[in-house]
C-alpha cells in the first residue's frame, strides 16, 4: 500500500467518488457480460474487470478540457471520464441512442464533448493520434494534455517507438499510460517482449517514467497527478506504467486456458475494488452505510442503463450511409 | 494566362493555404530544410517557419497519425508522404483511423487532413519505389482520392481539398512535376469528383488519370493523323468517381479504352470498365479494352522499365483493335 488516505490528504467525498467509479465499472462490466450471454451485445466484448484502479486513478485528475485516446478495452475509461452510462450501454446494444449511434460498438466509444477521442481497436493505433492531439494543443497554445492509454501488446508495435520519439522530439504534452496486464491477448508479456521493465523503454527517448501498482487506486492517483503536473508544466511527455491484471479472458470468447490458475487467484486476492473498500472502512473514510448507499446507487444506474438501452430503437437503415463524408 | 509547372502550382497553392488559414500547417519527411524530395515545398520553411512547416522523422505511421490527431484537435494539416510506396507504413492510420473516424464516432469527429503523395514509376527506382497504389485507397469509403494531371487541376483540386472536412489523398506523379501549363491568376477551384474531358473526339473514349492522361493525349494525336478522333477523359478524382462524364463520353463515341499505369488485376481501370458495362452496355460497338502496367514488380533496367509502363503506342494499338 503506497499511501494511506490521510497521507494523501484526500478528501472524503473524493475517496467515495473514486470508490463509486470503481464499483460502477465493475458492475457495468458484470452486467455487460450478462447481456452478452443473452445476445443483447454482439461482436467482441473486452471486459475491464480487475483493472478498475488504473482508469479511476488516472482519469479523474485530468481537466475537462484534456483529451483521452485509448484502446478497445475502454468501457472503464469512458465511465471514469463521465460518459453517460446509459449511452455507453446503448452503444454496446448497437442502439441509435448509443455514443456513436450504434455504429461504433464496444471497441469504438467516443464523446468529443468530453475530450474522449476514441477507443481504437488496432493495437498501438491510438499512439500517433495522441501525439497529434497534443501537437494541436501546443500549436494553439491551449494547455490541454492528452492521456494516451495502451496495453502491453502495443509496446512491441512500431507506433509505440514512433510516437515516443515524436512526442519527446517535439516536447508534446502526452501522458503515455501503459496498462500492463501481463498478456497481449493470450500471450504472456514474458513470451512477447525481450526487455525487462517496459517503463525503462522511455529512457531511450529521455522521457521520464514511473511504474505503479495498478491494483491500488490511491497509488495510481498519486502517480498520475505527478505525471499530469509534469506534462502540463510544458516539460514534454511522461510514461506511466501501471501493473495490473484482467480477471476475465481477453474477450468473451476466451476460456483463458493459457493462464496459471494460482496466478489468477493471487491477483484476485488483490482485487482493487475489494481492497479499496476495505481500506475505506478501516481508515474510517467511509462507513458500511456509505458503502451500501454507493453500491445501491450504482446498481440503480446500471439497471436504468440496461432498461434505456433495451428500450432504445435500432438505428434507421439509412443511418449506415451517414457520417461517411461531412460536406 | 500565366504558366506554372505542376510543382509550382502545388507549391503556390500550399503557400496560399498557409497564408489564408493559421490552422493549416505542413508536415513531412524532408519538406523543410531539404525542400522536399521533389522540391515541391522549396522555400516554404524560410517563409513560414518551423511551426507551420515541420520536418518529421522518417516514421510514416506517426506522421500520418499525428496529422489525424492534429486534425481532430482543430487544425488542418497537410501531410506529405514522400511516395505512395511509403504510405503502406501508414496504411493502418489512413484506412482504419482517418477514413473511419467520422463514422465510428457517430458523426462527432471530422478529420480535415490532406495527404499529399507521389505515385508511379519511370525514374528507375526499382520495384519498391515505383508503384501506383492510389486505386487501393480509392476503394475505401470515408476517403477522397484525387490525382491531378495538369498544373491547373493540381491547383484547383488542392484548393478544394483544403476546404474539405474529410481526409483527402492527393496523389501526384513524379514525372509531371516539370510539366508546364496555364494557371489563371483569378481564383478558381476544381471540384473533387468531377472528371474532365481533356480532348474532344467522336470515335473512341480513352479514360485515364494522372500521367496516363498525357500518354492518352499523345496517343490521340497519333490516332488523329490516321483519321481517328479520340476523346480523352481525365478522371481527376478516383473517389468519388464521376461516372456520368465517363458514360456520357462512351455513349457518344461507342468505344472505350481504359488506361492506367498500375497493374491490371484488380486495378482501378476495372472499376471504370464496370461502370461502362453497367451504364453504357447498349451503346458499345466493341468490347471495352484495357491498357495497364505489366503485371511485374517494376524492373530497374531502363528498357525493361519503359516496357512495363504503358506507352502511347500501347494505347494506339488498343484503340485500333476496336475501330
Amino acid at each position: 500500500m503506497a499511501m494511506t488516505l490521510k497521507e494523501l490528504a484526500i478528501k472524503k467525498p473524493v475517496a467515495l467518488d473514486l470508490y463509486r467509479k470503481m464499483v460502477l465499472i465493475r458492475r457495468f462490466e458484470e452486467k455487460a457480460s450478462e447481456m452478452y450471454g443473452r445476445a443483447k451485445i454482439g461482436g467482441f466484448l473486452h471486459l475491464y474487470i480487475g483493472e478498475e484502479a488504473v482508469a479511476v486513478g488516472t482519469i479523474p485528475p485530468l481537466e475537462p478540457r484534456d483529451y483521452i485516446v485509448t484502446h478497445y478495452r475502454e468501457h472503464g475509461h469512458a465511465l471514469a471520464r463521465g460518459l453517460e452510462t446509459r449511452r455507453i450501454m446503448a452503444e454496446l446494444f448497437g442502439k441509435a441512442t448509443g455514443t456513436s449511434k450504434g455504429k461504433g460498438g464496444s471497441m469504438h466509444l467516443f464523446d468529443a464533448s468530453k475530450g474522449f477521442m476514441g477507443g481504437y481497436a488496432i493495437v498501438g493505433a491510438m499512439m500517433p493520434i495522441a501525439t497529434g492531439l497534443a501537437l494541436a494543443s501546443n500549436y494553439r497554445d491551449e494547455g490541454r494534455i492528452c492521456l494516451c492509454i495502451f496495453g502491453d501488446g502495443a509496446v512491441n508495435e512500431g507506433e509505440f517507438h514512433e510516437s515516443f520519439n515524436l512526442a519527446a522530439l517535439w516536447n508534446l504534452p502526452v501522458l503515455f499510460l501503459l496498462e500492463n496486464n501481463g498478456f497481449g491477448m493470450g500471450t504472456s508479456v514474458k513470451r512477447a517482449h525481450a526487455g525487462k521493465e517496459m517503463c525503462h523503454l522511455a529512457d531511450a527517448f529521455g522521457i521520464p517514467s514511473e511504474m505503479v501498482d495498478g491494483m491500488d487506486v490511491l497509488a495510481v492517483r498519486e502517480a498520475a497527478i505527478r505525471a499530469i503536473n509534469h506534462v502540463r508544466s510544458g516539460k514534454g511527455p511522461f510514461f506511466l506504467e501501471a501493473i495490473t491484471y484482467r480477471f476475465r479472458g481477453h474477450s468473451m470468447a476466451d476460456p483463458v486456458a493459457y493462464r496459471d490458475k494460482e496466478e489468477e487467484q493471487e491477483w484476485k486476492r488483490r482485487d482493487p475494488v475489494v481492497t479499496f473498500r476495505r481500506e475505506l472502512l478501516q481508515s474510517r473514510a467511509a462507513s458500511e452505510e456509505n458503502i451500501a448507499k454507493i453500491e445501491h446507487s450504482v446498481d440503480e444506474e446500471i439497471a436504468e442503463a440496461v432498461a434505456f438501452a433495451d428500450a432504445s430503437p435500432n438505428p434507421a437503415h439509412d443511418e449506415m450511409f451517414k457520417d461517411i463524408y461531412r460536406e | 494566362m500565366p504558366e506554372l509547372t505542376y510543382r509550382e502550382a502545388i507549391r503556390e497553392t500550399l503557400r496560399e493555404a498557409l497564408n489564408n488559414d493559421n490552422r493549416v500547417f505542413l508536415m513531412g519527411e524532408d519538406i523543410g530544410a531539404y525542400g522536399g524530395a521533389y522540391g515541391v515545398t522549396q522555400g516554404l520553411l524560410a517563409e513560414f517557419g518551423e511551426q507551420r512547416v515541420k520536418d518529421s522523422p522518417i516514421a510514416e505511421s506517426v506522421l500520418v497519425g499525428a496529422g489525424i490527431g492534429a486534425a481532430m484537435g482543430g487544425l488542418r494539416p497537410i501531410v506529405e508522404l514522400m511516395t505512395i510506396n511509403f504510405s503502406l507504413l501508414a496504411s493502418d492510420q489512413i484506412v482504419n483511423a482517418a477514413a473511419k473516424m467520422l463514422f465510428m464516432s457517430g458523426g462527432q469527429i471530422t478529420v480535415p487532413l490532406i495527404i499529399r503523395t507521389v505515385s508511379g514509376g519511370g525514374n528507375q527506382l526499382g520495384a519498391s519505389h515505383s508503384q501506383c497504389l492510389e486505386g487501393w485507397y480509392a476503394q475505401v469509403p470515408g476517403l477522397k482520392v484525387v490525382s491531378p494531371s495538369t498544373p491547373y487541376d493540381a491547383c484547383g483540386l488542392l484548393r478544394s481539398a483544403v476546404a474539405e472536412e474529410t481526409p483527402v489523398m492527393f496523389v501526384e506523379h513524379s514525372l509531371l512535376y516539370n510539366f508546364r501549363g496555364p494557371v489563371p491568376d483569378e481564383y478558381y477551384t476544381v471540384p473533387i469528383g468531377e472528371a474532365d474531358v481533356k480532348r474532344v473526339g467522336s470515335d473512341v473514349t480513352i479514360v485515364a488519370h494522372l500521367r496516363m492522361v498525357h500518354v492518352a493525349l499523345q496517343a490521340a494525336e497519333e490516332l488523329a493523323e490516321e483519321g481517328i478522333e479520340a476523346e480523352v477523359v481525365d478522371l481527376r478524382s478516383l473517389r468519388p468517381l464521376d461516372t456520368d462524364t465517363i458514360n456520357e463520353s462512351v455513349m457518344k463515341t461507342n468505344r472505350a479504352v481504359v488506361v492506367e499505369e498500375g497493374w491490371k488485376t484488380g486495378g482501378f481501370g476495372a472499376e471504370v470498365v464496370s461502370s461502362i458495362m453497367e451504364h453504357s452496355f447498349d451503346y458499345l460497338d466493341a468490347p471495352v479494352a484495357r491498357v495497364a502496367g505489366q503485371e511485374v514488380p517494376m524492373p530497374y533496367n531502363r528498357d525493361l522499365e519503359q516496357a512495363a509502363i504503358p506507352r502511347p503506342g500501347d494505347v494506339v494499338a488498343a484503340v485500333k483493335s476496336l475501330v
